[in-house]
């Protein structure tokens, strides 16, 4: 049972206070002679990262930046001429921060990298980054992987639309064209 | 009228710079950078800062009390400038030569108090009467081992005029009308028949003359921050516990008005504690024989370089008092209110009673 209190030995004689107070000053003081030096800003896979024990740690962010891992998430990026407009990744976005609309095409249109046929126009394809929070789950979802997250992280805007970025090759008339191509095509098909 | 304008400039410059390095040296405590951006090193970010707040809305709450909302800065900011009115910033530089310089300074100061304690009513908020009752509680009480330190001070100079007692803390000593036949001995003490008063430098500070005057000045250097509310006496601001204290309904102009205050009232302090026990303008450098080192670095008085030697010398060591209790602040924790007031009245008042006791007997051996 005696081995069940702990007995913090109290210093409270007057000299004992002195001298943790002197020691705490000297503590501080040498902080302060060593902030000459800064830290070399590494990742934290890095091997000394731990190994730095002195110097100022601030990162002067807008001029100097820690590298972003490989698997780090931030601004998603679509490659158009990969998207075969399925639509999957709208429907997985936990937060709806992705719009597509589809126009059928009267013909293939082409391949995608991994050769894939695309069938549709996307004249719509937003993506509203203020709402997007990251997860990840449209770039596992995407058949063709062309929808990925860049390591770009700093895109601040002064007006909240600039956030809704359009990934969309058709100009609104390429559109039109191309959604009255296919209704003539069904037209002639009826008859 | 020159020593207002001086003082003016001065205060606002040294609280400028103070501010400044507040934030760098709280950094550099920290591993950290502080201010970067604004000018070389971020010299100018208080300077901003100021002009920052004074662009702000002026918001006064809805139910304050507005009248004692909108007076209580000025009350504050007045009270700690009139202090500098008596306080000697060179041998001739003085605001108002007043016979009872310290006297009039403790009591103007004093008036803060009721400053502090109309912004802390007049917000009626329940942070802000909480932060002026402690402020005004920790105030008073620490005012009596500040009021008995200097005390021990007064009674070694016997004279309430701060521009006598720098006077006698160095080789001018014969210069002021009055002490034409005044002498200094080492340590005070007539007996030991030491003349001292050409050698001047640090051995006619006040601390040397009286060397337990060391303890008066540690004395009034602990209530001191306690009465500019510094850390570790700083619970009428306690941050993590009462947002800001009694100006946390304060934006703007008034609270820059505070924020100033605050400052000002540090080197106040410190100017008090120099003049009084660190030989206030006086150079800290002695006459050595041939080398006139004092003679040499403080000028004959009245003209420029005296002043400027003076000058120098007064900020150099108000400088490092300044320095120091930033330092101070980033080191210690908070006190509790039980520990704050233990010290005042169980350690502190008795030891500057003591001190007070024995200055008296120090001044018998000096006459």
């Amino acid at each position: 049972m005696e081995n069940n209190t702990v007995n913090i030995e109290s210093k409270n004689s007057f000299w004992a206070s002195v001298s943790s107070l002197w020691s705490g000053l000297m503590l501080s003081l040498r902080h302060i002679r060593k902030a000459t030096k800064r830290r070399n800003q590494a990742y934290i896979s890095d091997k000394d990262y731990f190994a730095q024990k002195e110097g100022l740690v601030t990162l002067k962010y807008p001029y100097e930046a820690i590298p972003v891992p490989d698997n780090g998430r931030y601004r998603l990026h679509n490659e158009i001429d990969d998207c075969i407009v399925c639509d999957l990744c709208a429907k997985i976005c936990p937060v709806n921060c992705i719009e597509i609309e589809s126009i059928k095409a009267t013909e293939e249109i082409g391949i995608t990298s991994d050769g894939t046929k695309k069938r549709l126009y996307a004249p719509k394809f937003d993506i509203d980054l203020a709402k997007c929070c990251y997860c990840g789950l449209c770039t596992t979802v995407c058949p063709t992987d062309c929808l990925t997250m860049t390591k770009v992280y700093d895109f601040p805007e002064v007006d909240i639309k600039n956030m809704i970025y359009h990934f969309t090759d058709l100009t609104p008339e390429q559109a039109r064209e191309k959604q009255l191509l296919f209704e003539q095509q069904q037209a002639a098909k009826k008859k | 009228m020159v020593a207002l304008l001086v003082c003016l400039v001065v205060i606002l410059g040294v609280v400028i710079a103070l501010a400044y390095a507040e934030r760098k040296v709280a950094a550099f405590i920290q591993d950290r950078l502080g201010p970067t951006e604004v000018g070389p090193y971020g010299m100018f970010q208080a300077i901003i800062d100021v002009v920052k707040l004074l662009q702000k809305e002026d918001i006064i709450p809805t139910v304050a009390d507005k009248n004692l909302f909108r007076l209580a800065p000025i009350i504050i900011f007045a009270a700690v400038l009139a202090g500098f009115a008596v306080v000697p910033v060179s041998p001739d530089l003085i605001a108002s030569g007043a016979e009872v310089g310290i006297f009039f300074l403790l009591s103007i100061v004093s008036l803060d108090v009721i400053g502090l304690l109309m912004a802390g009513w007049g917000s009626n908020n329940k942070y802000a009467v909480l932060g002026a009752m402690r402020s005004v509680g920790q105030i008073v009480s620490y005012e009596i081992p500040a009021g008995l330190a200097i005390l021990s001070a007064i009674m070694i100079c016997q004279s309430l005029n701060l521009q006598e007692i720098s006077f006698q803390q160095g080789i001018l000593l014969n210069q002021f009308a009055g002490l034409e036949n005044e002498k200094n001995y080492l340590f005070g003490l007539k007996a030991l028949q030491i003349d001292v008063t050409q050698v001047g430098g640090i051995t006619t500070w006040n601390i040397v003359r009286m060397p337990f005057l060391m303890v008066s000045f540690i004395v009034y250097y602990i209530a001191s921050l306690a009465e500019c509310n510094r850390a570790p006496f700083d619970i009428p601001e306690a941050e993590s516990e009462l947002v800001a204290g009694f100006h946390v309904e304060y934006s703007g102009f008034r609270f820059a008005a505070l924020f100033l205050a605050e400052y000002t009232m540090m080197v106040l302090v410190c100017l008090v504690a120099t003049i009084l026990f660190l030989g206030s303008w006086n150079t800290p450098l002695p006459n050595l024989g041939p080398l006139k080192l004092a003679t040499w670095t403080t000028s004959t008085p009245g003209t420029i370089v005296a002043n400027l030697w003076g000058f120098f010398w007064l900020m150099s060591k108000v400088s490092i008092l300044l320095l120091s209790q930033i330092w101070l602040r980033w080191t210690y924790p908070r006190m509790r209110v039980d520990q704050l007031m233990q010290l005042c009245w169980k350690i502190l008042i008795p030891v500057s009673l003591g001190m007070v006791l024995l200055a008296g007997i120090w001044r018998l051996l000096m006459i």
